[in-house]
């Protein structure tokens, strides 16, 4: 047995599994929302926990790029550091925290506060592709639905949603219409993101490793949540600001500081926080005491 | 004071050093070579080579040291590796008839050409634990016959000189075996694919299914024909050479299931197969999985589908360990940005219907 | 150097980054319909195949993709250098064709023969790589649709003739179709079929 097991290509995949990818990545930007076929390879990471973004950011980057990886909206969580250390290595590619610098951002469960611009590609992780799954595990039914674009069972489901809880109760993976035709699953972002996908200046791709899938929504096209006329969609408000930052009007995290109900909501997306912090804002666990100061 | 968590990285990296520790426990104890894994947990590395789909013991064996004897994630290390591999060709069908045969035995024969050879079996072993293994006491070597060059014939010739049971079936002269490794998935799925889907699945989930067809489930009334065990030469074709050279032997274990009869009022009654085929000596997984195998060509058979077992899409897309670990195994990453939009949601809610209960508190004191 | 031996020369310097430059191209091509690009590695391609369409043969062809080629370059090299350098195998049935090379001042009579996918499977569709004279002056296109903000004017010289009726057969396929690529010696620029194209 050799101690040099193997040597791996640039951005660890060989150059026909890239090619393969690539391909299924062209016809799913010309198939906007539409869930492309590809054989999936057996990546060093498990299932589940961002194959499918990883085969897609491997397909795609180069010596030039500068990689974000954010899971939960946040640089430095684990999973984060783990995609961004294997690019670090099997690539040896320029990364960064700060959303404006990077070409390529690799995203679980976010999409930025700052609005993405043209030239960026936001690569998400996508556990199930299939928007239609929670109605229908089958593929071979789902497929016939998209097919004859046959949606009327989603719209009988959020209607059923609200006869029961007066509202629509789901909060993440909310179901979008895409260019007005296919119905895609937007990955398990929390439905606050939603409209950041609408007309965004950014190529948005979708890679599902252990589902085998690839889907697209090319900049400028229209991102449409489903809703009814009566139950317009609508996001998650927050009351508080941002304890740190003070922003408002983005996605904040709660965080428990006691056993008696203590809490403070702070930035989800951690680059955002600490740019405006760098210029100035304060929220309100960082202001200087008031009492003191008066 | 909250800070935000960083140092994920060196986080990461002490795991890894911790776990590296828990991997080789007391130094005091000598270390486990990765040849003693291949010789004395073979079964664990055949396991390993099986549904991992590459058939290397050094490799396996290395992997399951590396991964403390967890047989999945032993399987996961070797297909990752497997994937980087530069694919030269397929070799030509195995022959079977050909095999150096170890073990062979029939349900359906009392003898048989060849005759029955019990081989390497914990079959009829007392389950008794033997405290001789507690030490390292000389082991005796074992009985041997001889060979000779003699093909062990197979059952499922013996029951097709009288066309008592269905042939191999006929593929188009073009047929290149697919491999769901190098294609996407789709259903429904052809023969060649779904027995390597099979092949490489979860040893417990295919005993379960398999399982599950005895006790009624899609029940398709078995006989063991024959398993066989030991190894086989694989070839491969070489173009420029107009001949097929050798690559070498591997040993794996087969299992031909002979089952219920079907026949029409054009073709005379015959009896189905289920086929299993693995890397290495694993009966239980070629059983389970020539179970699984028939119960899949339900519909091909004109039978109809009611179990869990007989649902192709359902069996293939949760046979695999890898993926499965991988996905139940992900729940444990954070979600704590869509738990905050569920709690939201949840607070809301909640509020919504103590407003309306107050709401009528208040109406009822108002017309007291 | 004689014909044959030109079928084994040029091919990428180095594949794996000059592919994945021209693949970001191509990406950035599909995903905003009308930009022009341009190819800065040649591939050595032998004539009459134009730079970027050999190079985007290189980047995306293989052994899983049959490629069609039109009667200019069936009569020439083309086919063997792709082979060679590919492994892409040739085929005259378009319907199998996942990807087609169109010489420039190729008669289009129809995309109707080559695939359009399913409609379960639309992405089983033919691409076509079609050389124009000219990409950035010529006569002025008005592109919209997905990839567009609003709309994008681009400037072709030598879009065959038909093209703008073959192209109004494809959109109401959707989400069938197929994807174009217009070459023009170095530049390109991508059609997916969700683009409307008016003169």
């Amino acid at each position: 047995m050799s101690a040099d097991l193997a040597t791996y290509n640039f951005a660890y995949l060989d150059e026909q599994t890239k090619r393969m990818i690539r391909r299924a990545i062209l016809k799913a930007i010309a198939i906007p929302g539409y869930q492309v076929p590809f054989a999936s390879r057996e990546m060093p990471m498990p299932y589940g926990w961002g194959t499918g973004g990883v085969q897609v950011t491997a397909s795609i980057i180069g010596p030039e790029d500068v990689l974000k990886v954010i899971d939960q909206g946040a640089d430095d969580t684990t999973n984060a550091v783990s995609i961004r250390a294997f690019f670090q290595k099997v690539a040896d590619v320029a990364v960064t925290t700060h959303t404006k610098d990077a070409t390529i951002i690799q995203t679980r469960h976010r999409i930025p506060e700052q609005k993405l611009t043209e030239g960026q590609v936001l690569v998400y992780q996508v556990p199930i592709p299939e928007p239609l799954r929670f109605l229908e595990p089958r593929e071979t039914e789902t497929r016939k639905m998209h097919a004859l674009e046959e949606y009327g069972l989603m719209h009988v489901k959020l209607y059923e949603d609200i006869a029961i809880n007066g509202r629509i109760s789901k909060t993440y993976a909310y179901p979008v219409k895409v260019d007005g035709r296919y119905v895609m699953d937007p990955s398990p972002t929390p439905k606050f993101d939603n409209p950041k996908m609408h007309m965004s200046d950014a190529l948005q791709l979708f890679g599902a490793g252990r589902e085998k899938r690839i889907y697209a929504v090319p900049p400028h096209t229209e991102v449409v949540s489903l809703d009814f006329e009566d139950y317009p969609f609508e996001i998650q408000t927050f009351e508080q600001d941002c304890a740190l930052c003070g922003a408002h009007g983005v996605y904040l995290d709660e965080v428990v500081l006691d056993d008696k109900g203590g809490r403070m909501f702070v930035c989800s997306d951690t680059d955002h926080c600490e740019d405006r912090r760098e210029h100035g804002h304060v929220g309100a666990m960082l202001a200087p005491n008031q009492e003191a100061a008066e | 004071m909250y800070v935000a968590v960083k140092g994920g990285e060196a986080a990461i990296s002490n795991a890894h050093r911790l776990l590296a520790d828990r991997r080789r426990g007391d130094r005091s104890l000598p270390s486990i070579t990765i040849d003693q894994v291949a010789e004395q947990l073979g079964l664990a590395v055949d396991r390993v080579m099986a549904e991992a789909s590459l058939y290397d013991r050094s490799l396996a064996a290395l992997a399951v040291r590396q991964s403390r004897g967890d047989l999945i994630e032993a399987i996961f290390l070797l297909r990752a590796y497997r994937t980087t591999l530069p694919r030269f060709g397929s070799s030509v069908p195995l022959d079977t008839a050909e095999m150096q045969v170890e073990r062979r035995v029939s349900a359906t024969y009392k003898d048989l050409p060849g005759g029955q050879l019990l081989g390497p079996t914990f079959d009829y072993t007392h389950r008794l634990l033997d405290p001789s293994l507690l030490s390292d006491e000389a082991v005796e070597e074992p009985a041997r016959r001889n060979a000779g060059d003699e093909q062990i014939m197979r059952v499922s010739d013996i029951l097709a000189h009288e066309g008592l049971i269905e042939a191999d079936g006929e593929l188009p002269q073009d047929h290149q075996a697919g491999d769901l490794t190098r294609e996407p998935m789709e259903f429904p799925m052809s023969r060649d694919l779904r027995l390597q889907a099979l092949a490489r699945g979860d040893e417990g989930f295919l005993l379960a299914l398999g399982y599950s067809t005895q006790r009624g489930y899609g029940r398709n009334h078995p006989f063991v024909g024959e398993i066989r065990i030991g190894e086989v030469e694989v070839e491969m074709d070489v173009p420029e050479l107009g001949f097929a050279v050798s690559l070498g032997h591997i040993r794996v274990t087969e299992c031909q299931m002979v089952n219920q009869f079907k026949g029409s009022s054009k073709a005379p009654p015959q009896f189905t197969r289920g086929y299993g085929l693995v890397f290495g000596q694993s009966e239980r997984k070629s059983m389970s999985m020539s179970l699984v195998d028939r119960a899949l060509r339900a519909e091909e058979l004109g039978e109809d589908i009611t179990a869990p077992a007989q649902d192709e899409e359902f069996v293939i897309s949760h046979s695999d360990n890898v993926q499965a670990t991988g996905f139940v195994e992900h729940l444990k990453l954070p979600h704590y940005v869509d738990f905050q939009a569920e709690l939201a949601m949840v607070r809301r809610m909640r509020a919504d219907i103590e407003g309306a209960r107050d709401g009528e508190t208040e109406m009822k004191d108002a017309a007291e | 150097m004689s014909a044959n031996t030109h079928v084994f020369t040029g091919g990428f310097s180095d594949p794996v980054f000059q592919s994945q430059s021209v693949f970001r191209m191509l990406m950035d091509g599909m995903a905003r319909p009308g930009s022009v690009h341009a190819v800065e590695h040649d591939a050595g391609q032998p004539d009459p195949l134009g730079t970027a369409a050999g190079a985007i043969a290189l980047t995306l062809c293989d052994h899983d993709t049959p490629v069609w080629l039109s009667a200019g370059f069936s009569k020439s090299s083309v086919g063997e250098w792709m082979g060679f350098h590919s492994g892409a195998s040739l085929t005259r049935e378009k319907a199998e064709a996942r990807f087609a090379f169109v010489e420039a001042g190729a008669a289009l009579s129809s995309f109707g023969l080559f695939s359009p996918g399913t409609q379960e499977y639309p992405d089983r569709s033919t691409t076509l790589v079609i050389e124009v004279a000219a990409l950035g002056e010529g006569q002025s296109f008005t592109l919209s649709g997905p990839g567009i903000l609003q709309s994008k004017s681009v400037e072709i010289t030598g879009l065959p003739e038909a093209f703008l009726r073959l192209w109004a057969d494809n959109r109401p396929l959707f989400p069938r179709g197929v994807d174009v690529i217009l070459t023009a010696g170095r530049s390109f620029l991508c059609l997916p079929r969700t683009t409307k194209i008016v003169a």
